[in-house]
């Protein structure tokens, strides 16, 4: 069995817990979007557990049906059952520490399989995921049913979003395939020549931190700054990928610190703590973000050549 | 027009910049791109869905969740909060590292927590302003201030360190991505070359804190 194939296992594997979170959708009457919620983790589902099988146009159709799903407001987390307090409470006491035992296994055997075996790191994802479960299951004595409710609501709560991290990696090869990173860097190599690492370096990091400004997400500037400027002015010169890819996204994370488009991190704590400075937040951090933007340029700069 | 191809960086921009729906945008950028360059529809959409067939791989993080649901509701933050709150006799910045080193640490290990609802409001937040208080009473644009450094703590936590967990959809993401445009960049290199941040995001802000408590000692 090679590794594509064990790995083939693990998505059906997550296509079935996309299909426990449907029908839960489905089920959901409170939900005003049940049908489209439910249509979504469906989709996902038959796209993760037995897309193999399916021509890659039908594929791409879904896709664009989801995007519309989405656009017309069609697909809402709706109202999940709350984790009972009182249970969880209880069983805090009893299990104490042993609650991050799962966790602790789930991120030392995924490096240990990905270091140590021939599998690979996704192959050891998957099954440090399943060991994990587990042994989650034998401490906290879970049975199957209860298992099955706790991953349709984790599932549920990621909503869109836990796909949205996929379909921008998607859009690279599409960047990809109709040559955005030939134009970005033959219009911007008429200012800034390619060919000087540190110049290239400079240009990524910083464009990663205003155009995360602008967008609020340092993921999405991440799909697009690096196939138009990552991949032309440091990776093409021979930078190394990873070094790349880590402090480009590092970079984007100072950007998040210091725009109020990142709602989440810098309007969010405003509202929560009842602040009386909207931009309180902000101004505690851009001294940091513009400190670890410089460390990350010359960190980039040394490991990445 | 060559400079036509750049039309999906330009949707993806403005609709994230205009908070429209994003996976709508996305689906939009990809349609639009592949179109302006020539291709036909069903190509376009062949390619799409054979990309998102191959970048799979960012979505393995769902198989971490049945795990994380079942501790969640065995009480994972309830002994989180246990811990945190047997803390006694720290400075406000003090607090703050103690609680940036448990962030990091928690992260490393893919436990995700909502730290600016979970942890920083019901518990960082009032510790902090406890300890700053003990010489003098606070006043409320101090009192702002330790609210807002409480919240930045948790984000400088959170950004710098979420890249150590390999099974993150962050590292999944930039590897995936890497493999897209024709480059490896494997998820333990990742997780690997994210380490000297996190480590110097840790000290620079340990710093950074301490510093913060010569306001309330005269």
């Amino acid at each position: 069995m090679n590794v594509n194939n064990i790995l083939e296992i693990f998505y059906v594997l997550i296509g079935l817990i996309m299909v426990f979170a449907s029908i839960e959708s489905f089920r959901d009457k409170d939900n005003s979007a049940r049908i489209g919620t439910g249509l979504f983790w469906l989709i996902m589902g038959i796209i993760f557990a037995v897309g193999k099988y399916l021509p890659n146009l039908v594929i791409g159709l879904l896709i664009v049906f989801v995007g519309v799903l989405s656009l017309l407001k069609q697909i809402k987390v709706g109202k999940l059952k709350e984790v009972n307090k009182e249970i969880a409470e209880k069983s805090a006491k009893r299990l104490g520490a042993w609650l991050f035992f799962p966790s602790v296994v789930l991120a030392i055997f995924s490096i240990l399989i990905s270091q140590f075996t021939k599998l690979g790191g996704q192959v050891g994802i998957g099954i440090a995921s399943v060991i994990a479960l587990i042994i989650a299951m034998i401490i906290s004595k879970t049975d199957a049913k209860t298992t099955y409710h706790d991953s349709e609501r984790m599932v549920r709560s990621v909503g869109t979003a836990g796909v949205l991290p996929q379909l921008l990696a998607t859009l690279g090869v599409i960047f990809t395939a109709s040559g955005v990173g030939d134009v970005t860097s033959k219009a911007i190599s008429g200012v800034f020549p390619a060919g000087n690492h540190l110049l290239g370096v400079v240009l990524y990091c910083v464009a990663m931190v205003i155009f995360t400004m602008v967008m609020g997400n340092a993921f999405a500037a991440f799909a697009v700054i690096t196939a138009g400027i990552g991949i032309p002015f440091v990776v093409a010169q021979g930078g190394n990928p990873a070094v790349v890819a880590a402090l480009g996204m590092t970079s984007g994370y100072c950007g998040t610190l210091m725009t109020p488009m990142a709602a989440n991190f810098n309007s969010l704590p405003v509202a929560l703590l009842e602040m009386k400075d909207n931009l309180g937040v902000i101004k505690q951090q851009y001294p940091i973000a513009l400190t670890l933007l410089v460390v990350q340029i010359i960190l980039m700069y040394f490991l990445a050549f | 027009m060559e400079y036509l191809k750049l039309i999906g960086i330009v949707i993806i921009i403005l609709g994230f910049a205009f908070k429209l729906d994003t996976i709508a945008v996305v689906v939009a950028a990809a349609l639009a791109t592949g179109l302006v360059s020539g291709m036909s529809i069903t190509h376009v959409l062949t390619i799409l869905g054979k990309g998102f067939m191959d970048n799979r791989m960012v979505s393995l993080f769902f198989l971490t969740l049945p795990m994380i649901g079942v501790v969640e509701s065995h009480g994972l933050k309830q002994a989180a909060v246990n811990g945190i709150s047997k803390i006694k006799n720290l400075s406000a910045g003090k607090i703050f590292n103690l609680y940036l080193a448990i962030r990091e640490i928690t992260d490393a290990m893919g436990i995700a927590l909502s730290g600016q609802v979970q942890f920083i409001r019901p518990l960082i937040n009032p510790m902090a302003q406890a300890a700053a208080s003990v010489k003098k009473p606070l006043t409320d644009k101090q009192v702002d201030l330790i609210k807002a450094r409480a919240a930045a703590t948790d984000n400088f936590g959170n950004f710098f360190s979420q890249n150590l967990f390999i099974a993150s959809s962050g590292v999944l993401l930039m590897s995936s991505t890497m493999k897209s445009l024709g480059y490896t960049a494997t998820p333990a290199n990742i997780v690997l070359y994210s380490i000297p941040m996190a480590v110097i995001t840790f000290l620079i802000t340990a710093y950074y804190n301490r510093r913060f408590d010569k306001q309330f000692e005269v």
